[in-house]
C-alpha cells in the first residue's frame, strides 16, 4: 500500500511541471502538439524510472561529496542510451525533439527525484516514484500538447476536429503560446487546488462512487 | 565581419535563447523576482556558456568525431561543464574574490541550466566553424542576460499590482514571459 501511494502522488500531490514547478524547458518546447508532448513525457519517464532505481540500488555505496556528480553519469547514460533507441526505432519523432533529448539530462525533476528521494528510499519505492511522477509528466505534456494543438491547429493526434471552417489560432502553437498556455494550466491547477476537498471527493467518487455522492451532497447543502 | 554581427543579432533577439528557443527557463522564473540577483546570475552565465561552448566545441571536434565516439556527446558535454563550473569557481575564490562573491551563489546553479548544454549541442548540430561557435554561445548568453533583465523589471512591479489569486506567482509570470515572447516575435524576418 505504501509503494501506492508513492506511485499515485505524482499525478496530483507533487504532479510536475505544475506542482512541482521543474522541467519548465522541455513542457514549453515540446508541447506544440499532443504527440510530441506524449513522446517527451514517456522518454522522461524511462530515463526517470531507470535512474531512480539504479540510483537507489547504489545509494549505500556512493560517497555523500560526489554524489551529484555520480547521478548526472547514471542519468547521462539512460539518456544516451534513449537517445540511441530513438534514433533507431522513433526517428520521425527524434527530430522533432531534437536537442531537447540530450536536454533530459539536465531535467531538474530526474536530479532532483535521484537526490530527494531515491538517494534515501529503497528499490521498490523509488520505482513507484519515478513510474508515478514520469507518468503523471507524461499525462501534463500531453494535456498541455492537446489544448494546444486544439486550439493552435485544430486538431488532436493529427487528427482534425472541426473541419474546414475552423480558423486556429496561430499563437497558440509559436513561442509565446507555450508561455500563456502554461500559465493558464497553473492557473486552473491553483483554482482547483484551492478549493479545497474538491478533489479528495472526486477521487473517491471514482473508487466508491455511492458514499462519495452522499458526501458531496452533503457538502453543497 | 557581416555575417558573425548578423549571427549575433538573430541568437539576441530573432532566436532568443529563453523566448523562442526555450532554453534555460528554470532560472528565468527562479531568479527573477529581484534585479540584483538576476544581473548576477545573467553574468554568471555569460562567462560559462562562453568557455562551455569554447570548450565543448574543440572537445567535440578534436577528440570525439576524430575517435568516433559521437554517441557519447551528451556524456561528455555534462561532465565538462561540470567540471567547468566547479574550476571556474575555484579559480574566482582565489584570484577574484569580489566577482567571486557576486557571482558565488549562482555558479553551481549553472551546471543544471540546460541553456548552457542546450547551446553547446546546438553549435554542433548546426554545423557551426569554431568562431561562429564563439560568437553564437556569447550573443546566446547575451540575449539570456537581456530578456531575464526586462524580464525582472516587469516582475517587480508585481509587488504592487492586484492580481487575482489563482495566477498569483508563477502563472502571472508565465503570462507575462508569453507578452514578453510576442514582442520579441516582432523580431521575426529581421535576419
Amino acid at each position: 500500500m505504501a509503494v501506492f501511494k508513492e506511485f499515485r502522488k505524482g499525478f496530483w500531490e507533487v504532479l510536475p511541471p505544475f506542482r512541482l514547478v521543474l522541467g519548465l524547458c522541455p513542457t514549453l518546447a515540446v508541447t506544440v502538439s499532443a504527440e510530441n508532448g506524449m513522446g517527451m513525457g514517456l522518454a522522461t519517464t524511462f530515463v526517470l524510472v531507470c535512474s531512480n532505481v539504479i540510483v537507489s540500488a547504489v545509494r549505500k555505496v556512493i560517497p555523500g561529496e560526489v554524489r551529484i556528480a555520480a547521478f548526472i553519469v547514471i542519468i547521462a547514460s539512460f539518456v544516451v542510451i534513449t537517445e540511441l533507441m530513438m534514433q533507431a526505432y522513433a526517428y520521425p519523432l527524434y527530430k522533432a525533439l531534437g536537442v531537447f533529448i540530450p536536454l533530459i539530462v539536465v531535467n531538474c525533476i530526474i536530479l532532483g527525484r535521484a537526490e530527494a528521494f531515491a538517494s534515501k528510499r529503497g528499490i521498490a519505492d523509488s520505482l513507484a516514484d519515478g513510474l508515478g511522477i514520469g507518468l503523471g509528466y507524461t499525462i501534463a505534456l500531453t494535456a498541455l500538447g492537446s489544448f494546444r494543438e486544439i486550439l493552435g491547429a485544430g486538431h488532436i493526434f493529427g487528427i482534425s476536429l472541426f473541419g474546414e471552417a475552423f480558423r486556429p489560432l496561430k499563437f497558440m502553437v509559436e513561442a509565446p503560446g507555450a508561455f500563456v498556455g502554461l500559465g493558464m494550466f497553473l492557473a486552473a491547477i491553483n483554482l482547483i487546488s484551492a478549493r479545497q476537498g474538491a478533489l479528495s471527493a472526486a477521487l473517491a467518487r471514482i473508487f466508491s462512487p455511492k458514499k462519495a455522492d452522499k458526501k458531496l451532497s452533503r457538502e453543497v447543502a | 565581419m557581416t555575417e558573425y554581427l548578423l549571427l549575433m543579432v538573430s541568437a539576441i533577439l530573432v532566436n532568443n535563447i529563453l523566448l523562442a528557443r526555450f532554453l534555460g527557463n528554470c532560472p528565468f522564473l527562479g531568479v527573477s523576482k529581484k534585479m540584483e540577483t538576476a544581473s548576477g546570475m545573467g553574468m554568471a552565465i555569460i562567462f560559462v556558456l562562453t568557455m562551455a561552448g569554447t570548450i565543448t566545441y574543440l572537445v567535440h571536434h578534436k577528440i570525439l568525431v576524430p575517435y568516433e565516439l559521437e554517441y557519447l556527446r551528451t556524456i561528455f558535454f555534462i561532465l565538462i561543464i561540470a567540471a567547468l563550473v566547479q574550476l571556474v569557481e575555484t579559480v574566482l575564490r582565489k584570484s577574484a574574490p569580489a566577482l567571486y562573491k557576486s557571482l558565488g551563489i549562482f555558479l553551481p546553479l549553472i551546471t543544471t541550466n540546460c541553456a548552457v548544454l542546450g547551446v553547446a549541442i546546438l553549435n554542433i548540430d548546426l554545423d557551426y566553424g569554431f568562431v561562429e561557435a564563439i560568437v553564437f554561445s556569447f550573443a546566446s548568453a547575451v540575449g539570456f542576460t537581456m530578456a531575464l533583465l526586462l524580464f525582472t523589471g516587469i516582475r517587480e512591479r508585481f509587488e504592487l499590482a492586484q492580481i487575482p489569486k489563482p495566477f498569483r506567482g508563477t502563472a502571472i509570470g508565465l503570462v507575462t514571459a508569453g507578452l514578453l515572447a510576442l514582442a520579441f516575435s516582432g523580431f521575426a524576418g529581421m535576419v
